[in-house]
């Protein structure tokens, strides 16, 4: 892996892009041979949701490609339409009251541009603190002007979950892309990538896992798949998946493999609270399976993603003492 | 492209950014057919909302009701209501010896589609107020009509009365099966009749 190591920017990154989008038409190519046989109901459902999740796949890997070919600042605006969409799909999915919407205005249209402006600008001390502590504080004096004090903790801790989830969580993908880190200029598209895949990796293979050892659930009234075994066979695969990948990345092979295992073990445990607190909202239906809203599916796909970014971030700041 | 399509189309792209505005059918496809939606009313959204979910090229031929005095107000007012949305002018204020409903059976024998809102105002509860007679003269002038209820689900946290500026939160909109006016139907009856579908429809999934 020392030539791949030696390769020029462009010529790795061109590389991981046709190795993915290479993986992506065979995987395609055989789906579709697939759906030429016979099947049950059970199987043509199973195979349904697998072409769903296929699309989406797709629909990312593109996205990444635009992004690296259009530069920093359009990735960053695509993370910040991501992080928005999110946001509406979270917002819609809690309960609000008529006096929360200044708040809302104000983390929809304040907070979630200035967040993004921040990273964009390279601030990281700004942009580290902004949300936890400003926004933190600003969110409940907006709400208390809303004049309704029916459940105002409530609702108020809710908004502010929004916030640090889909705003706050999120814009740490791009703040990836931003962060100069030594020998390693204009090369953040690897670490975004590397982290999608590892955390991707660490979802399938848990998701996969769980199907099949049907071990006992850790809590079932939340999940019935979440074991603690699949989340270590998960776990352990995107520190495989991120030891691989080690010479994109500026890490030594073994410091590699445990980045791998962080993030890919904080974004399924990430997925694992989307559970929960799609359990209490009350939406049942899981996986592309619209609600009356239509309110479910890119917030399942990037909550992993909004968990594991801020850990990787600030595990990488950590390791290389910046 | 002219200017009021434009415009039609960015309004349309910024009600999906802020609300999905999903349209579901269940019991007729969308199809260019001549049609009264009927819908519950909670928002000045509720138009745009139906509007955005239908099909574009339904759009053009599918007009609101607007309010005279109101909507030809101001310039901007009467120029969206006139160019983009094709609306119905309708007068708030009842002159003796003229039919409400006259504009509204006009735009029908010119073969238009409509949207009522058959509450005949904005409510804030959760079931529909109950519906006005405008709905049984109609679809009693113009039996070949469908006339398809629609819920609009969510729109109230959108928009609440007296703010201005919508938060962003998904909003659907379910259009039900045609229903018509049965032969001898009484008016009260067809009407709860009509309330009812449009009720049932927020709990299809």
């Amino acid at each position: 892996m020392g030539s791949l190591r030696a390769l020029s920017v462009s010529g790795q990154i061109g590389l991981l892009f046709v190795v993915l989008f290479g993986l992506l038409t065979v995987v395609s190519v055989i789906a579709f041979s697939r759906t030429l046989r016979d099947r049950s109901d059970a199987q043509l459902a199973m195979h349904e949701q697998f072409k769903r999740d296929l699309r989406a796949v797709w629909v990312g890997a593109v996205l990444f490609w635009l992004a690296w070919v259009a530069g920093t600042l359009v990735s960053t605006l695509l993370f910040g339409i991501v992080s928005f969409l999110a946001l509406r799909e979270f917002v819609t999915l809690t309960h609000t009251r008529r006096g929360d919407h200044r708040s809302l205005l104000l983390a929809f249209f304040v907070v979630l541009p200035l967040q993004y402006a921040i990273v964009a600008t390279r601030e990281f001390d700004l942009f580290t603190v902004f949300i936890p502590v400003y926004v933190f504080l600003a969110i409940p004096v907006v709400s208390a002007f809303g004049n309704d004090p029916q459940r105002f903790l409530e609702r108020t801790a809710k908004i502010q979950w929004a916030i640090m989830v889909c705003v706050y969580g999120m814009s740490h993908a791009p703040a990836l892309l931003l962060l100069d880190l030594p020998d390693y200029e204009d090369r953040g598209a690897f670490m975004v990538l590397y982290l999608v895949a590892v955390v991707a990796v660490a979802q399938i293979v848990q998701e996969y896992a769980s199907r099949r050892l049907r071990h006992r659930p850790v809590a079932r009234a939340i999940s019935r798949t979440f074991s603690w075994r699949g989340w270590l066979i998960g776990a352990f695969a995107a520190a495989l998946c991120g030891g691989l990948l080690y010479w994109a990345t500026p890490f030594k092979p073994w410091p590699a493999v445990l980045m791998g295992f962080i993030a890919g073990g904080s974004g399924t445990l990430g997925e694992f609270v989307m559970k929960a607190l799609k359990r209490d909202a009350g939406v049942r239906s899981w996986g592309g399976k619209a609600s009356v809203t239509g309110a479910v599916g890119l917030l399942d796909r990037v909550a992993p993603l909004c968990f594991a970014a801020p850990v990787f971030f600030h595990a990488v700041r950590w390791y290389f003492g910046i | 492209m002219k200017l009021p399509e434009a415009a039609g189309l960015l309004l349309a792209l910024l009600a999906r950014l802020i609300t999905g505005a999903q349209g579901h059918w269940h019991g007729a496809p969308p199809k260019a057919e001549q049609r009264i939606y009927f819908a519950n009313h909670q928002s000045h959204f509720d138009w745009v909302l139906i509007w955005a979910a239908l099909p574009r090229d339904l759009r053009t031929i599918t007009r609101p009701i607007a309010a005279r005095d109101y909507w030809t107000s101001s310039k901007l007012k009467h120029w969206i209501t006139r160019e983009v949305f094709n609306a119905v002018y309708v007068s708030r204020e009842r002159a003796a010896d003229e039919d409400p409903l006259e504009p509204l059976m006009e735009a029908l024998r010119h073969g238009d589609s409509l949207v009522i809102f058959p509450e005949g105002t904005r409510g804030n509860k959760a079931e529909p107020a109950a519906f006005k007679a405008g709905l049984y003269h109609l679809a009693e002038a113009f039996p070949e009509v469908q006339l398809i209820p629609a819920w609009i689900d969510n729109v109230q946290r959108v928009m609440p009365k007296g703010e201005i500026v919508p938060v962003p939160i998904l909003c659907s909109v379910t259009f039900g099966a045609p229903l018509s006016l049965q032969a001898g139907e009484d008016k009260r009856a067809f009407l709860d009749r009509a309330r009812n579908a449009v009720v049932a429809l927020r709990s299809v999934h």
